[in-house]
Parts: C-alpha cells; sequence; structure tokens
C-alpha cells in the first residue's frame, strides 16, 4: 500500500515536473534538438536540475540495503555496453526526434487531453508489445 | 549555433529539472527503484515482471499530473505539429528502442547520469545524436 502511495507521489511530482520545465510540449523538446535552427537549450537545464537532486539521492540510496519502506533496493549493476543497448538508443532518438515525445511528456500530454499523444502512447505501447513478441519467439527459438 | 533567446525558459527549465530529480528520489528511497518511466510501463506488458500496483500508480500519477494542475490554473501550450502518420511511426521506434535499450530519459538520462553510469552514458548520447540528426534531416534537409 505504502509503495503503491509513494509511486503514485513520485509519478504526479514528476509529470508536474515535465509542465513547469515546458518538457510537455514537444515543440519545446524539438527546439532544443534542432541545432542548426533557432536552438532552445533548455532541456539541458532540465536535465542538469534533475542530475543535481539525482546525484543526492543516488549518494544515499548507495549507503543502504534497503529503501525507507524497508524494500530492497533494486538499482541497476549492468555496465554492459553491447549492440542493443546501442542501436536500441538510436532507434529511441529517430522516433523522438520525429515527434518530439519521449515516454513521459506522451503521457502527460495524454492526461492533459491531447488526442495526438494518445495516439502516441497507443503506439508506443504497440512497439512495447511487439519487443516483448520478437524477445519471446528468441527465446523459445 | 543561434540560441533562441525569446524560447529559452533557464529558470523554469531548471525548476521542473530539481521536481523531476525530487520525484526521482522519491522513488528510488521510497520504492528502492530507478524512476525509469519506459521501464516501469514496459514491465506492465510484460506480467512475468510484477508490480502491477506500484506501476499503475507512477503511470497513474504521470497522467494525472495535468488534471491535478488544472485544478490551480490554466495548462501551458502543448503543441504537437507531427501529423498522425509520423506520431504512430515515432510512437513505434520510442516503443521498440526503449525496451531494447533498457531505457529512456529518465531511466538512461536522469538516473543514470545521476548514478554516473558509463552504459547510461552511452545510451544517452546515442539517443541525443539520433534525435539531432533526425531533426536535422527533417527539418534542413527534407524541409518539413
Amino acid at each position: 500500500m505504502k509503495q503503491t502511495l509513494a509511486a503514485l507521489i513520485a509519478g504526479l511530482v514528476f509529470g508536474i515536473g515535465l509542465i513547469v520545465s515546458g518538457m510537455a510540449n514537444p515543440e519545446k523538446v524539438l527546439g532544443f534538438l534542432d541545432l542548426a535552427g533557432l536552438w532552445d537549450p533548455s532541456l539541458a537545464f532540465v536535465m542538469g536540475g534533475a542530475i543535481i537532486v539525482g546525484l543526492v539521492a543516488f549518494s544515499v540510496a548507495r549507503r543502504r540495503t534497503l529503501s525507507f519502506l524497508g524494500l530492497k533496493m533494486n538499482i541497476p549493476q549492468s555496465n554492459q555496453i553491447d549492440k542493443r543497448l546501442v542501436f536500441g538508443s538510436l532507434v529511441f532518438g529517430i522516433g523522438w526526434g520525429i515527434a518530439g515525445f519521449c515516454p513521459g511528456p506522451g503521457l502527460v500530454a495524454l492526461g492533459a487531453g491531447e488526442g495526438k499523444a494518445a495516439v502516441f502512447v497507443a503506439s508506443m505501447i504497440g512497439g512495447m508489445i511487439l519487443f516483448d513478441l520478437l524477445e519471446r519467439r528468441k527465446k523459445a527459438a | 549555433m543561434t540560441i533562441a533567446w525569446s524560447d529559452f525558459t533557464p529558470w523554469a527549465a531548471l525548476s521542473g529539472g530539481i521536481l523531476i530529480g525530487v520525484a526521482a528520489a522519491i522513488f528510488l528511497l521510497f520504492n528502492g527503484r530507478i524512476a525509469g518511466i519506459s521501464g516501469i510501463l514496459g514491465g506492465l506488458l510484460t506480467p512475468s515482471q510484477g508490480g502491477a500496483s506500484w506501476r499503475i500508480a507512477f503511470v497513474g500519477g504521470l497522467i494525472a499530473a495535468p488534471l491535478l494542475w488544472l485544478a490551480f490554473g490554466a495548462l501551458p501550450p502543448i503543441e504537437i505539429n507531427a501529423g498522425y502518420p509520423a506520431l504512430i511511426v515515432a510512437g513505434l521506434l520510442v516503443g521498440l528502442g526503449t525496451r531494447y535499450g533498457s531505457g529512456c530519459t529518465s531511466g538512461h538520462g536522469v538516473c543514470g547520469l545521476s548514478r554516473l553510469s558509463v552504459r547510461s552514458l552511452v545510451a544517452t548520447l546515442s539517443f541525443m545524436a539520433a534525435g539531432f540528426v533526425t531533426v536535422f534531416v527533417i527539418r534542413h534537409i527534407l524541409g518539413v
């Protein structure tokens, strides 16, 4: 119960942060990705602000084996840099550049009642399901 | 490079970024997990991953955030200029790519860089570079 409540609060605060920062607006994200046009550096400041807080949070987390709610700390241990990581990230970046949406802002814009965001999110979920199907087929083979 | 001074909102960006960092910190310190949105959502589609209730709560919080905002005032503009075919292609690529690459702007970009992960740095540089090139091709070569 507490775990669900903490997740809800984290999701809400994350979403509010995306709205405050302007990142829920794909046109603003594209303004950052358009280096050759009129460049809007805002996204770098969003990342900077988030990472400053994140650095402190992870330095606290590293010294703990259990979370404040007594849950196991699930921090990724993988250091593997492989084709999947790079290729997947490149494919994601192309999609990001086409519409200016990454997963978080897509969900926030959906909540704001944007029909186009609903189309993006539905298609994104389709892509994730496709990934699962391809993975399952690979395992079965 | 020409900076769009009239669009640049450093203080709003920084304060929104700090809120995003606080959200990631809450999720990390209370739930013991990385606030990676593609992973949280993707895990819902793979039932064997478990944790349906907290996954739904986090995604629900993101979707509810603009509704909470509306209780206090008007939302800032959300301009979506991409057409429907572009949105469908973009969604598919973002869904597939984030699952293959195990993360997106939140998981690799914010959380991964915060924990100084080289793997996440490589992922972030890859999707940023692909985003820069894609926008360059669309806006300056195809001229859309």
